[in-house]
């Protein structure tokens, strides 16, 4: 399925340079436990592949194991067979070079935006045991990031002063303050209008290309996922697994306008297809 | 009807006014500006209001004192024996507080164990229950049996009534954090007691000062129900006392005296709760 658009890409592991591997999901099946007896497949025998530094989005009908992938990435849940490596050793608890945003930006709404924003440098060594001494450091490096995705003035406030759009800039700050290797972004921008979307987008394009972490973006938004990822893999519907892989080949920085271009419509139109035939419509 | 310039000039001496809130002058016109907002005026002239009707029908009708004294007989008799019921009241206070602060220990550490374990949870449901639907008037006569009569068993009644509604709403602030929020600390590795320390204590506190409040109330009742049983100083031992010779100016005198503790010390938690939980009443007067 090369057409020069999207390159289909084979999931196998070793397809790759080993060494150039990050993330790696192998075989991995995802029982939930529903009720005493009875249990869902979430997902069934899924392959994916992350070089290090990659930018993937997954996306898939909803329901499809999607998330449950992220928990696997994160080691918040383990497999019921298979295995995730990442970094060349597998996943057994929770790996703190982690940075997590989901839908809900989930701020504490007793705190304020910057202190939010340096929870995580609370929580993951070594930052944790240095987080008294070198504070105005750490408080200096959240003003920078806030400043970059534009919430300079809004650092001091609380995060019910802000919008919905202005509060996940802030989940994205918060998710990269202590330089995770691995961003899990769980339908960050699902919430927000189409424009606020665009600018996150580009917020997040931009992050990205400075401090350049192995993203998993999990997403509906095809058009969101041709603009940021290298890589989109489409999922099936439940149980989950990775029905094709494209290569996305714009050239970064993009823009808006490269959204118009016929490739990447032509991609947005094939991956819509690839999902509304496993949809069965 | 008012001019536009008029309009103006009212706005702009509300903001002269506000800009010169920093000053002692400004402070005491903005204090003096709230005591006469309409939403502190008008609960304060129903108060008023209610004691005047009550005075009236009771001159109207030719009440008689054994049955319902005028607002003024009593008001009167809690001036004239003020020196011999202020050591009363100062036991009930005392008894209140006391029992209060006990309550209020025992109740967050039981709630803190029940929120943060579903199986705990789920196991001490049935029983918590239970000891909610006893009346608790009828646990007294057992803690007079054991501590026999005075402060002790006062005190614990007042406690007893105040561990519900705190081990309820402990345990509901702990139980109801979002799992996101959670999985945001646990993928850095946090542990139980980081998520406990960082999330789950303070997204419990509006419930623990919600509930205070409504506990501070119940442990009134606690040490007057338990006073006038089984105690021979304090507000409801005098008001049993005082029932028993017919001095009903005194006892009224009493539930006066109670009516105002207890709105004093419900406004003392509720004015900490405004200060220390801000954030969970949102926008509404927090940006003012």
């Amino acid at each position: 399925m090369t057409n020069g658009i999207g390159t289909a890409v084979a999931a196998a592991p070793g397809d790759r340079d080993a060494d150039d591997v990050f993330v790696d999901v192998q075989n991995v099946r995802l029982n939930y436990q529903v009720g005493d007896d009875s249990s869902t497949l979430a997902l069934d025998e899924t392959n994916m592949t992350l070089r290090r530094g990659e930018f993937v989005a997954i996306v898939g009908p909803s329901g499809c194991g999607k998330s449950s992938l992220l928990k696997l990435a994160s080691g918040l849940r383990r497999p019921s067979s298979g295995e995730v490596l990442v970094g060349g050793s597998a996943v057994v608890k929770p790996i703190k070079i982690v940075g997590m945003a989901f839908q809900n930006p989930t701020m504490l709404p007793w705190l304020r935006t910057i202190d939010n924003v340096l929870m995580p440098l609370q929580i993951v060594e070594p930052h944790r045991s240095q987080f008294r001494a070198k504070k105005e450091e750490y408080r200096e490096m959240a003003r920078g990031l806030l400043a970059e995705v534009g919430l300079a003035h809004f650092a001091d406030k609380y995060p019910w002063e802000l919008s919905g759009g202005m509060l996940q800039r802030a989940s994205l700050c918060r998710a990269l303050i202590h330089d995770p290797r691995l961003l899990l972004l769980d339908e960050p921008f699902g919430a927000l209008d189409a424009f606020t979307r665009e600018d996150l987008w580009q917020v997040l394009q931009k992050l990205w290309m400075e401090r350049h972490p192995t993203v998993i973006l999990v997403t509906h938004d095809l058009r969101e996922a041709v603009f940021l990822a290298d890589t989109v893999h489409v999922m099936s519907a439940r149980p989950g697994r990775v029905l094709t892989s494209h290569r996305v080949d714009i050239r970064r920085p993009r823009t808006l306008d490269d959204l118009f271009t016929d490739t990447a419509s032509q991609l947005v139109h094939e991956l819509r297809s690839h999902i509304s035939h496993d949809r069965g419509v | 009807m008012r001019t536009v310039d008029e309009l103006d000039t009212v706005s702009r001496t509300t903001m002269d006014a506000r800009a010169r809130s920093g000053s002692t002058r400004g402070r005491i016109a903005k204090s003096l500006r709230e005591l006469a907002a309409p939403d502190k005026v008008f609960p304060a002239l129903a108060i008023v209001l209610f004691f005047v009707v009550w005075e009236i029908v009771c001159r109207v009708f030719n009440v008689p004192v054994f049955i319902l004294p005028k607002p003024s007989e009593f008001l009167g008799v809690l001036i004239a024996k003020w020196p011999a019921i202020l050591p009363n009241a100062i036991q009930t206070l005392y008894t209140t507080i006391v029992g209060f602060a006990l309550g209020v220990l025992v109740g967050a550490a039981i709630g803190a164990c029940v929120g943060l374990s579903r199986f705990v949870y789920r196991v001490t449901y049935p029983l918590l229950i239970g000891f909610y639907s006893v009346p608790k008037i009828a646990v007294v006569p057992i803690l007079v049996i054991w501590f026999g009569i005075g402060t002790i068993p006062a005190i614990l009644t007042a406690a007893i009534m105040c561990l519900f509604p705190v081990v309820v709403n402990v345990a509901t602030g702990l139980a109801t954090t979002e799992p996101e929020l959670e999985d945001v600390l646990r993928a850095l590795g946090a542990s139980k007691l980081d998520v406990l320390r960082r999330v789950g204590l303070p997204r419990s506190m509006p419930y623990f000062f919600a509930s205070l409040k409504i506990a501070v109330s119940l442990a009134f009742v606690g040490t007057v129900v338990a006073e006038t049983v089984a105690a021979n100083i304090g507000i409801g031992s005098m008001m049993i006392l005082a029932s028993s010779t017919f001095d009903v100016p005194l006892v009224f005198a009493g539930v006066f005296l109670l009516a105002v503790l207890g709105v004093a010390m419900y406004a003392i938690f509720a004015l900490i709760e405004r200060r220390v939980t801000f954030w969970a009443r949102r926008n509404a007067d927090v940006a003012a």
